[in-house]
């Protein structure tokens, strides 16, 4: 690792204020863009309407407008509800969001953490937004709210595991849970010898992919899994009781997660900020030049894209799942078929 | 397994629909900015024409909402023939529609028995506050400008008519 442009020479207030910068850019324009683009006109196009179109050119400034409404509504708290931990349910869900981002690769240099146990701490702080939403459905003191939560509790529990063993097929064959490590991995690598598109584990770990991107769809509850918000039957599930900038904080979570899920999903399947090495005659992670470090998040803002366009894709497509339907699918399908997965991609790593 | 040709066919379907609305447009009408023509026997408001009114008050009878209020009192006219009696005539004093609580159900305009009453398919008189929403009948006059000419009649209807 060359010097890192943000541990470079700035004093130790700089870094930290420019983290935690990139950290709110890392996790707002993810979620600003997917809403626009795909909630408010991707959404509207695929039922032949139009969308938002009075607030700016083709409704771009939407967003401003619905977000100063939100501001100005009443932040109610219901009488019987555990105040405090109502109040806070919304930051948790939001925090592991941000926490989340923190291990996200986006150029050579220009990460905020890089640590050895990268998909471990991601995929064990993914969870903690199942907390938030337990509390936020218990605490509301509400049947729907309390329904609602409980759903999502029994949900994201299930489609954890599926994308937890998903993640292991990639992890066999980079052999490391360092994220930077798996970028470098897919994009030095190759395929039979040649490596002109590197070696990106879409194509190995196909089935990983697949049952990664529906364990996403299931732990960001939307639609085919929308169970625990389910309108027609629980009003709104968990988020029921919130209003004002505690339902923003949820909504703010649900898209930007959708948007880090992406990242990550791009980092662990399709090559991450990286192209291909052998295009350039890199062959370390220090011969890569700099410039990879504005070009990196481009790219990974593109994929990012790509990936967040299939999950709304699905989102608008498809009616919602029972609730056992969902269940027997994560255990009696998803698991098992993971666990296959698991043991070729091991029995090959050993035999090549 | 078996199931994912039918998914990918609903794939398919949005994706086409997202494609037919970038290419060709939206079914929808941006409302304010351009409007849609109502079709023909739109039921948008009801127009009242005075004269013809006799204040018989079976269209208030009627109403399935109670939402026609009609007051009327009695008038001698000049006599038709010279030397004749004066006539008694209805003149009506208050005709009220109130558009709170009228259902556009029509039975008041079927039940007319001296074409006083006409179906207009305009609609664009809603309120910010909901007493405007009883419309006297100089506004209920105002909407006769509004009415379309009676359609044609169907072939051999007229026929009928004459048996």
């Amino acid at each position: 690792m060359n010097a890192a442009l943000l541990a470079a020479d700035l004093p130790y207030w700089a870094q930290a204020l420019l983290r935690v910068l990139g950290g709110v850019v890392a996790v707002l324009l993810p979620a600003g863009t997917i809403v626009y683009v795909f909630l408010f006109k991707m959404m509207s196009f695929m039922q032949s309407r139009l969308g938002p179109m009075e607030a700016g050119p083709y409704g771009s400034m939407q967003l401003f407008a619905e977000v100063g409404k939100w501001l100005q509504k009443e932040d109610i708290t219901p009488e019987r509800a555990d105040r405090f931990i109502f109040k806070i349910a919304p930051l948790v869900v939001l925090v592991s969001t941000f926490l989340l981002v923190a291990v996200v690769p986006f150029g050579p240099d220009a990460w905020f953490t890089n640590f050895e146990a990268g998909v471990f701490y991601m995929l064990a702080v993914s969870s903690v937004s199942v907390l938030g939403i337990l509390i936020a459905g218990w605490a509301s003191a509400n049947k729907y709210s309390l329904l609602g939560g409980l759903r999502a509790a029994g949900q994201l529990i299930a489609y954890e595991l599926p994308m937890v063993l998903a993640v292991i097929g990639v992890i066999i064959q980079a052999g490391t849970m360092n994220l930077q490590d798996i970028v470098f991995a897919q994009n030095a690598g190759s395929m039979f010898g040649w490596d002109g598109l590197g070696n990106p584990y879409i194509l190995t770990q196909f089935v990983g992919f697949i049952i990664f991107m529906i364990a996403v769809q299931a732990e960001l509850t939307q639609t085919p899994f929308d169970m625990p918000i389910a309108e027609s039957e629980l009003v709104s599930g968990y988020m029921t009781e919130y209003s004002g900038f505690r339902f923003l904080t949820f909504f703010i979570a649900e898209f930007a997660t959708a948007g880090v899920f992406s990242l990550i999903a791009s980092v662990l399947f399709l090559g991450g900020w990286g192209i291909p090495f052998a295009w350039f005659g890199w062959d370390t992670m220090d011969s890569v030049d700099n410039w990879m470090n504005v070009v990196g998040p481009l790219i990974m803002f593109t994929k990012m894209m790509l990936l967040s366009f299939i999950i709304m894709w699905v989102r608008f497509s498809y009616p919602r799942f029972r609730e056992d339907q969902l269940q027997r699918f994560a255990w009696k399908v998803l698991v098992p078929v993971s666990l296959v997965n698991i043991m070729i991609t091991a029995i090959l790593k050993v035999a090549f | 397994m078996p199931k994912v040709p039918g998914l990918l066919k609903g794939l398919g379907v949005t994706l086409n629909t997202l494609k037919r609305t970038t290419i060709d447009g939206a079914n929808t009408v941006q409302y304010p900015h351009e409007k849609e023509a109502p079709p023909v026997r739109a039921r948008g408001v009801i127009a009242l024409r005075e004269d013809n009114c006799t204040s018989c008050m079976l269209c208030a009878r009627s109403c399935p909402d109670w939402c026609i209020y009609i007051e009327g009192h009695k008038e001698l006219a000049p006599p038709r023939r010279a030397g004749g009696k004066p006539r008694q005539v209805n003149k009506l004093d208050r005709f009220d529609i109130d558009y709170a609580l009228c259902m556009y159900c029509g039975i008041c305009v079927e039940v007319c028995p001296f074409d006083a009453l006409f179906w207009s398919p305009e609609y664009e008189y809603s309120e910010p506050r909901i007493a405007d929403l009883l419309h006297d009948k100089v506004k209920l006059g105002e909407w006769m400008e509004t009415v379309p000419e009676a359609p044609a009649l169907e072939a051999g209807a007229e026929k009928k008519g004459k048996k």
